[in-house]
């Protein structure tokens, strides 16, 4: 019957092999496809670093990883400072974090939030302190921001006196302390203003809230976001623990290499003879 | 009352999902101790840890290390339901279940199964989604599934307040609707998929009583998973698959009691498998 219709004879046949290999191709290749976009997707909700996370809270990126999304830190905060994001947030869906201007976070003591953490996103373990040989819980050990303050906005900087933040701050005198500044304009006053302590700031937002202005002249950014780094090219040579932070500086990291690079970086401090030398 | 009996395991089981949300809001609202946080992890009493499998999964591909609790919660979930009946979840605790459900019983309502252009996507779609959302997870270091995932964001919009949660859940409803029939329970949602794997071998099924049956075929029109029940009219058995999500709805439309519910039976099957 072959010979009626040669034609025909010449399609190739779609065998069971050929079937099952196009199938598996069209799914996986969907499959890609889904996956760039849903890569996309994830990449761009994450990319949203202005959050202030609960206290003991990962470093964000570890954060986000390790959180199960289930907010029970939110159900056991007393205040409902935390919020869980939700769709229309536009922030990493279903996570925890709170708007200090609006609720910030009031520093309890026993810490509610962070032992209900099932997954341990919330580490206990950085807002404990050793007390008589015991882990004891200590908020003021926790770090969720930094409070930040626009000299422009802030009144304090104007000559208008105002300590609203430096009163509201839960470790008063320390996070925020009053500096003294004289008043160029009037050539007989003195300015009193804000100074935060990086040291010792919680990131609570109390002084974000309590901020007298229009829109808070000191407000709390995530660490990350607010600090700089000074790398190992600058030692504060009057701190012993600061030049043991240069010790561990990696040589195969640097940038530039010359004859000084075998040295070590501390011995800068004594090459006079060599720059002599030249 | 014989409606209410006709409907007795649909009632059952919205109670369940109702009630389960009702006691997680409540757990929020006021405090209450039974059931406290979300769908993806929970603590009973205060004292026993849940944890959504799935979840757990995701993270470990994202590459979280994390504390114990969260591993003995997860093998809580799957003990139970590995026993209960995989899908149980699906179709008794998950609350997008309520709005497919809907979309469903509109479906036959209008007849839209009978007039609308096909929409084809494979039952297998949520085994191809479960892969990929492991394999996103580990790239993006970010739980994938979880941040999208339905479930759990109406579950937090019950407890938490909804946002624009709405619109997420009228996506289903009209893909559901005009999409594809069963489409994200049935179809797309790698969680059904990852309860059909526990389920597999789970101790409740539906069983099939062949002689009693009048070929009416009420069971597969109501079906969410239609394919489970390949042995209607043909012979007596146990309802095998792992995709049947235990919602009992086959058993209440049958009016000539062919189909109930019984506990597998582990040696017969096996004695079975051996004849054939």
């Amino acid at each position: 019957m072959n010979t009626q219709n040669p034609k025909k004879e010449a399609k190739p046949k779609i065998t069971e092999r050929r079937r099952f290999l196009t199938i598996m191709a069209q799914s996986v290749g969907l499959s890609a496809l889904g996956g760039i976009v849903w890569t996309g997707y994830v990449e761009e909700a994450k990319a949203s670093p202005l959050l202030l996370r609960p206290p003991g809270a990962l470093p964000e990126s570890d954060f986000l990883r390790t959180c199960i999304k289930c907010g029970q830190c939110a159900e056991a905060c007393p205040y409902d400072t935390l919020l869980m994001a939700k769709p229309g947030d536009g922030l990493p869906m279903g996570t925890p974090y709170f708007i200090a201007r609006d609720v910030p976070c009031y520093m309890c003591p026993d810490i509610p939030c962070v032992p209900v953490c099932p997954t341990g996103a919330l580490d206990q373990e950085s807002v404990s302190s050793k007390k008589d040989g015991k882990e004891v819980l200590d908020i003021n050990k926790a770090r969720m921001g930094l409070a930040v303050v626009d000299h422009e906005s802030c009144v304090a900087f104007w000559g208008i006196q105002c300590d609203a933040c430096y009163r509201a701050c839960p470790i008063l005198g320390q996070a925020i302390s009053i500096e003294f500044m004289r008043n160029e304009r009037t050539g007989k006053h003195a300015k009193l203003v804000p100074v935060v302590h990086a040291d010792h700031c919680t990131g609570c937002g109390l002084c974000e809230h309590a901020c007298v202005t229009e829109k808070a002249a000191i407000f709390v950014l995530p660490r990350e976001v607010a600090m700089g780094k000074p790398g190992d090219y600058y030692v504060k040579g009057w701190d012993k623990k600061d030049q043991e932070r240069i010790k561990q500086r990696d040589l195969n990291k640097l940038t530039t290499k010359d004859e000084r690079s075998k040295n070590k970086p501390q011995d800068y401090l004594n090459m006079d003879e060599e720059l002599f030398d030249e | 009352m014989s409606k209410l009996y006709k409907y007795r395991y649909l009632i059952a089981r919205r109670a369940t999902q109702i009630g389960l949300l009702f006691l997680y809001f409540a757990g929020n609202a006021w405090g209450w101790k039974v059931l406290k946080g979300t769908l993806s992890s929970s603590e009973l009493f205060g004292a026993i840890p849940l944890a959504d499998p799935f979840a757990v999964l995701q993270m470990l591909s994202a590459g979280a290390v994390m504390g114990v609790n969260v591993f003995i919660g997860a093998a809580i979930i799957i003990l139970f339901y590995g026993v209960v009946g995989g899908r149980a979840f699906c179709s008794w605790v998950c609350p997008v279940n309520m709005i497919t459900d809907l979309a469903n019983w509109l479906r036959r309502k209008l007849l839209l199964d009978k007039v609308e252009r096909k929409v084809w996507v494979s039952r297998n779609a949520r085994y191809w989604v479960l892969g990929l959302s492991l394999v996103v997870s580990a790239v993006t270091g970010l739980a994938a599934f979880e941040l999208v995932s339905p479930i759990t964001i109406f579950n937090r919009g019950v407890i938490f307040g909804m946002g624009m949660t709405g619109g997420v859940l009228l996506a289903i409803f009209l893909f559901d609707l005009f999409g594809v029939k069963n489409g994200w329970c049935g179809h797309i949602c790698p969680l059904g998929g990852v309860y059909s794997i526990i389920g597999k071998y789970s101790l409740i099924r539906v069983a099939h009583n062949e002689p009693n049956c009048t070929l009416c075929m009420k069971c597969k029109e109501v079906c969410p998973e239609s394919q489970v029940l390949y042995m209607i009219g043909k012979k007596s058995q146990i309802v095998d698959m792992g995709e049947c999500v235990n919602c009992a709805r086959c058993i209440e439309v049958c009016d000539d009691d062919a189909l109930g519910f019984s506990i597998r039976d582990f040696a017969k099957s096996k004695s079975k498998g051996e004849t054939q």
